[in-house]
């Protein structure tokens, strides 16, 4: 056996129509086919999907760490951008 | 025999296939050569243990003789289990279980999609569930045929070597005795003889996918649906029945 690991994937499953597709968590594979292949074995046994995306970790951009404060913390203090100010009529339960 | 004990009899190979494969595949956990496959290969046997629970309760329904599924899993004898004996043969290397796994789901789908039109309800019942969970398997099981098949050098010599001595457990997967022939004659299943040139394209296709070498079809073993088995047969009885045999009735 080889010490070589396959890539890791990361996975997204839709639970029903209509729904988005969530992450779930990865799984190592050799290629996407195979991806799938785990990803229903291991995130999709007890009815919890209906469609996989797999795509490989390493495509994923991610923001840095480093520059939360920079990136999210400004938007703390816009309240007015939260559609809080509007009166409900009554009777509207969904919204 | 009267029909009671030929649809046992029938239901109880099927029954057995699936048990002694799943426990074969359970042997794995704990084994594999990842953490991805080896949910797989646990997956399989579940699937193959569901379908042996559902096919003992019908054969132990039908036989009438006041057995229990788990005393037809448990407390029978290697001569009275009547699974073919591809799905008895050792694990071996991944390839091996491979090679094992792919022969028998591509023979499994074409006899489950035959038992799914059953004159027997209840035994349909099963194939039409059976078959989506074997059509899974085969998909995968494939998959690896064809990648260690047309992978390294090494991997190829491995796989072809596992095909080749697997191969002459094929023959018995289409032999065909009296109970085989009533059961095709009452509507029950399919005459196995009609199956082999469908699995012949199947695993051809596959095969040269994998850029393997179909083997040549010489002597063919048989004798486990008549419960002559090879020798690895009571090692996984000891291992499967331990419990029982050693505190009968015992339940956790």
């Amino acid at each position: 056996m080889s010490n070589q690991q396959w890539p890791l994937f990361e996975i997204f499953i839709r639970s029903k129509s209509g729904l988005n597709h969530r992450h779930v968590g990865s799984v190592h594979a050799a290629d996407t086919t195979m991806a799938i292949d785990h990803a229903r074995d291991l995130y999709t046994r007890r009815g919890e999907g209906i469609s996989i995306w797999a795509i490989e970790s390493r495509l994923i951009a991610a923001s840095d760490p480093a520059e939360t404060s920079a990136l999210f913390e400004p938007a703390e203090d816009k309240i007015y951008r939260h559609a809080t100010f509007y009166g409900v009529p009554d009777g509207v339960e969904n919204l | 025999m009267d029909r009671a004990e030929r649809l046992s009899t029938y239901v109880l190979r099927l029954a057995d296939n699936s048990l002694i494969l799943a426990q074969r595949l359970g042997e794995w956990v704990g084994h594999a050569p990842a953490l991805e496959e080896e949910m797989a290969l646990a997956n399989f046997a579940l699937d193959h243990m569901g379908q042996a629970r559902m096919l003992f309760s019908l054969a132990a329904d039908i036989e009438d003789k006041d057995r229990t599924e788990d005393d037809l899993a448990f407390l029978r004898d290697s001569i009275d289990f009547h699974n073919v004996l591809l799905v008895e043969q050792p694990n071996g290397h991944f390839g091996q279980t491979i090679a094992r796994q792919f022969l028998f789901d591509s023979f499994y789908q074409y006899q489950l999609e035959a038992l799914s039109a059953s004159e027997e309800p209840r035994l349909a019942e099963i194939a039409v569930k059976a078959r989506k969970e074997n059509h899974y398997h085969l998909r995968h099981t494939r998959q690896w045929l064809v990648r260690l098949g047309d992978g390294t050098s090494e991997s190829h010599r491995r796989m072809q070597t596992a095909v080749d001595d697997l191969w002459r457990f094929t023959g018995e997967l289409f032999s065909r005795d009296a109970v085989d022939e009533w059961a095709a004659a009452a509507g029950v299943g399919p005459d196995p003889a009609t199956l082999v040139s469908r699995w012949d394209a199947y695993v051809d296709d596959a095969l040269a996918e994998a850029t393997l070498t179909r083997p040549n079809s010489g002597w063919m073993a048989s004798g486990g649906k008549e419960g002559r088995h090879t020798e690895h047969h009571g090692f996984i009885l000891a291992d499967m029945q331990f419990l029982q045999r050693a505190y009968p009735d015992a339940q956790w």
